[in-house]
């Protein structure tokens, strides 16, 4: 299947009273029709940054999208106009925010917050958009949808309203889903149903999805493919298979081995990263990695390596060969 | 992974950072920044210097001469402001004249800071039965609006004290009289913020172990919960300067505040729009020298509040 | 929301009876009231005992606040003072809507005198309160998109001007540019002082040619500090995570402001403004004094200046009422404006 995103060099920056922060440097990916796209990293490695940037939702000022291409069925967004790229919102390209406590009006009706979209996209009626908002409320397993319609956010459970703010991203059959964080502000059996939901309903309507997380368990659930993130870079990027089985990037790797498996040994610590990822505004000069990382020669000092291929479809971004413990 | 691999190149963390700042410093240099409170602390020095300096220049008894003859007078080289409307020269006026009004402003804040946090520290401290009467009592006289309350009161009381000297001044025993009225109705704003901070901070470890050490309540009130929250009680001091100055001028404007012939700013504009067209100079040097006080004031106040807001002062500079 | 409100309703009435206690005990120690009715002659202390007796001022202060509430027409009082009660008292007391009789002008009551007042000064007030709420709205909302514009900051820097003006100095200075000094120019110029030009009579065209000055005035101040507000609000409200959400669904920005930012950024508004409605009327006091606007506010300085303290007495209670009824009608605004207060 072919690309339905594509985003090349996508270069972010935020204006600050302390100094510029570079917060996306260059990223480059591709959603393929009907895939899902993990993005991993920490929080404040740019993940969100970089879709907001697809939607166009960044504030500017005081952010900027210094320069890129993202191409939407061929079309670059960044280049579209307000109204056109109204109709893509929504429409098209969908978002399901993390918090779903914050992200709903807390005035407004979910009723009302779901079918405005529709409204505003289909330009049907509002007995019309009323029957879809109660469809697709008892599509994402709200039970008395047509009782729930008129009721505000504050009197859903958390697991509930990120069901609601699903509902109001499927709400014009848009081709691709982005989903920034949605289950880390939940419960991890919520966790598991909203995860189970959104992959039953992406093969009924066969959309893409960007799944953006910090919980590896997640993406191996989900993800065809799989990028990882650390200061605004892409570090690796390979389909889940790969990552899982063969990671490349220290940072990947380290990701991994802080992950808890339950084959493991009790008296087994989990590996922890030590520090903390690097300040995006006096970034230093060669890998951003290279503080944290363990295996750092000195050339991460001095140059910052690229996104390279590894094999077939695995890219990292590394000067060392990790697996075989010495530069390459 | 261990840590200790070649760690050769890697600059140590420590040498970015700058020594930190002293809370002090950090207030000083957040309130540098707000260019218009730099500005308001200008203004008002000069205010002051005016008030104060310009007694070498005209003494206090040819601020209090009459001379019906000269009514009136438009500004000129004699009388640089021009004279009222009994002759008395009002470049005089507004300097003896501005002496009360920034020390009324001054005195009732100091009340108005006084009452405030007594009551919203011993409502939010011991909290319980007294606290719901103090917060009954200020939610009552937040509920009668403050101009009529003050010109009730200083009507009844601004002719009951008999003139006072101080400072080497005779004064109208009024200015007492508006300055315990003024810090008595305006304390109520404050009293609830105090409040509401010490009911977060009784909570608080620090206290608990105070009193697990056998501190006196006094000493955990005054000493250890006041001055964590001195922020918004600074802030509001300054503010009520500003304040106290307004509603002695609102008050004397309509003729029950500061009785003559002691010039205050405010009683000076008493009767003034009744030679709106004739002698316009009556209103435009008192009010203007009111305006410039207090916008200054204001200034300086809102400067406070960014150089001392929390949020900001956690992030590093 | 109905339990809500009578819990709202059951907090106002004993509040109205702490400030009805305050406002008596302040009012009663002011003043002598039987000089004022006297007026310029000495009354004959014989006089003076009996009417003392008629009106109860020879009673503790507790049995005096008892007959201004419910009045003392069940009280019998003897009048000549030999021991026998002659006739009952003719109050009838604040609760059966009798605030006594005004001591300056004799065979009037407080109410009366009120009610003369009270629709000169609502025509003022009415007009000047939807010019500021229109005003600050667009003003605050605007500013809040613009942030950081030129004209956010020429506009910020204004309304902190404007609203550390005394009320004074804005009416003092407008009547002379537009009063004076237009007329000086040979400018088309508006009129001072007063209701109406008693030449013309009290037609539409004149009243309202004489409100422009003072409604300029209050207005002036109250947008300043208003629009700030609102603007504050707004600034809050854009930054967060709904209004994001709202943007992401494809709204324009027009849909986005209007139904989702402004509602609420208003809650927080209507409770503002609603506790300051009231207040607008003890400003008036100046306004009116300075404009010769003859309404409530310079009804209360007249009789206060003459120590007629029915009358005083009588606005006092009437502004404190409409506080608390105006927090009352804000609680219930809000109420039906934020779900999480309605629903709990």
């Amino acid at each position: 299947m072919g690309a339905l995103l594509e985003v090349k060099n996508l270069k972010v920056q935020f204006n600050t009273l302390e100094g510029v922060v570079q917060a996306v440097n260059g990223v480059s990916f591709i959603v393929e029709k009907g895939k899902t796209l993990g993005i991993v990293g920490e929080s404040g490695c740019g993940k969100s940054v970089t879709v907001l940037s697809v939607m166009r939702l960044i504030a500017e000022p005081p952010g900027k999208i210094s320069s890129g291409e993202v191409l939407f069925e061929g079309k670059d967004l960044l280049k579209i106009d307000k109204i056109h790229m109204q109709n893509i919102r929504g429409q098209e390209i969908a978002m399901v925010f993390q918090d779903p406590m914050t992200s709903l009006n807390p005035v407004l009706t979910i009723g009302k917050q779901i079918s405005e979209a529709i409204i505003v996209h289909q330009h049907v009626s509002n007995e019309e958009a009323f029957k879809q908002t109660v469809n697709l409320l008892e599509l994402v397993g709200i039970p008395q949808a047509e009782a729930r319609y008129n009721d505000f956010p504050h009197q859903f459970s958390g697991g509930m309203r990120q069901r609601v703010m699903i509902a109001m991203g499927l709400s014009c059959n848009p081709s691709l889903l982005i989903a920034d964080e949605p289950t880390t502000s939940l419960d991890v059996t919520i966790q598991a149903q909203i995860v189970e939901l959104t992959k039953s309903l992406q093969s009924k309507f066969g959309m893409s999805v960007i799944w953006i997380t910090h919980d590896l368990g997640v993406i191996a659930e989900i993800a065809d493919r799989v990028i990882v993130m650390y200061a605004g870079y892409i570090v690796e990027e390979a389909d889940v298979f790969s990552i899982f089985e063969n990671p490349v990037h220290p940072y990947t790797l380290s990701l991994l081995k802080s992950l808890p498996r339950v084959d493991s040994r009790r008296y087994e610590r989990l590996a922890i990263i030590p520090g903390s990822p690097p300040d995006c505004i006096h970034m230093p000069a060669g890998c951003p990695f290279m503080v944290r990382c363990g295996f750092a020669i000195e050339r991460c000092g001095v140059e910052n390596p690229l996104l390279e291929i590894v094999e077939d479809d695995h890219k990292a971004a590394c000067w060392v060969d990790v697996k075989n413990g010495r530069a390459e | 992974m261990e840590t200790n691999v070649t760690k050769t190149n890697i600059p140590a963390i420590s040498e970015v950072e700058k020594p930190p700042l002293l809370l002090s410093q950090l207030v000083f240099l957040r309130f540098k920044r707000h260019k218009m409170a730099v500005a308001g602390v200008f203004i008002l020095i000069l205010m002051i210097c005016y008030a104060i300096g310009g007694t070498f220049f005209k003494t206090e008894a040819f601020s209090l001469v009459t001379d019906t003859s000269i009514r009136l007078n438009a500004p000129s080289s004699v009388h640089l402001f021009g004279t009222d409307a009994v002759g008395r020269d009002i470049l005089a006026r507004t300097i003896y004249g501005g002496q009360i009004s920034l020390l009324i402003g001054l005195i009732a804040m100091i009340l108005e800071v006084i009452v405030g946090v007594l009551i919203g520290a011993i409502a939010g401290y011991y909290g319980g039965i007294l606290d719901s009467i103090l917060m009954r009592f200020t939610e009552a006289m937040l509920n009668i609006p403050q101009i009529p309350l003050l010109l009730v009161l200083g009507k009844m009381l601004s002719d009951k004290i008999s003139p006072i000297s101080l400072f080497g001044r005779q004064f109208s025993g009024s200015v007492i009289v508006i300055i315990a009225v003024i810090g008595l109705t305006s304390w109520m704003g404050l009293a609830r913020i105090v409040r509401a901070n010490f009911l977060s901070l009784r909570e608080q470890e620090f206290v608990t172990a105070a009193r697990c050490t056998g501190t006196k309540n006094r000493s955990i009130i005054f000493e250890h919960i006041l001055p964590n929250t001195m922020a918004p009680i600074i802030v509001s001091a300054t503010l009520a300067v500003a304040n106290a100055i307004i509603s002695e001028a609102y008050v004397s404007f309509l003729g029950v505040g500061v009785m003559p012939p002691t010039a205050t700013w405010g009683n000076m504009l008493n009767g003034a729009y009744n030679y709106i067209e004739s002698a316009p100079w009556l209103w435009i040097f008192p009010g203007s020298l009111i305006v410039l006080t207090v916008l200054s004031i204001n200034f300086i106040g809102d400067g406070l509040r960014d150089a001392l807001d929390p949020r900001a002062l956690t992030q590093a500079e | 929301m109905v339990r809500y409100i009578i819990r709202r309703l059951l907090q106002a009435i004993p509040l109205l009876f702490i400030i009805s206690i305050m406002i008596f005990i302040l009012l009663q120690s002011s003043g002598d009231p039987l000089a004022t009715m006297g007026g310029r002659r000495t009354t004959r202390p014989e006089d003076r005992a009996r009417l003392s007796r008629i009106m109860g001022l020879d009673q503790p202060i507790y049995l005096q606040y008892v007959y201004w509430l419910i009045g003392n027409d069940w009280v019998q009082i003897d009048v000549d003072n030999d021991g026998t009660p002659d006739t009952y008292g003719q109050r009838k007391g604040v609760l059966r809507g009798d605030f006594g009789n005004s001591l300056v002008n004799r065979g009037k009551t407080a109410l009366e005198l009120i009610n003369e007042r009270l629709p000169n000064t609502l025509v003022l007030m009415i007009p000047a309160e939807i010019i500021i709420l229109f005003f600050s709205l667009v003003v605050g909302i605007y500013s809040a998109l613009r942030q950081y514009s030129l004209t956010d900051q020429l506009i910020t820097t204004g309304s902190f001007i404007g609203f550390s003006m005394p009320i004074f100095f804005v009416a003092l200075a407008s009547m002379y540019i537009f009063a004076v000094n237009f007329r000086k120019w040979g400018l088309p110029y508006l009129p001072t002082v007063g209701m109406f030009d008693p030449k013309v009579g009290k037609t539409f065209g004149q009243v309202a040619t004489h409100m422009i000055l003072p409604i300029f005035s209050m207005s002036l101040v109250s947008i300043s500090g208003y629009s700030r507000f609102v603007r504050s609000q707004m600034l809050e409200v854009i930054s967060q995570d709904y209004i994001r959400t709202a943007y992401a669904k494809g709204l324009s920005e027009r849909m986005v402001l209007i139904g989702h930012a402004l509602k609420n950024a208003a809650i927080p508004f209507v409770t503002l403004v609603g506790i300051d409605i009231p207040f607008l009327l003890g400003g008036a006091v100046i306004t009116e004094t300075i404009f010769g606007w003859p309404g409530m506010g310079r009804l209360f300085i007249d009789h206060l200046t003459r120590y007629d303290t029915p009358v005083v007495m009588g606005i006092l209670m009437l502004i404190s009422l409409a506080v608390v009824i105006c927090q009352l009608l804000t609680d219930i605004v809000y109420g039906w404006l934020d779900p999480r207060i309605r629903y709990n």
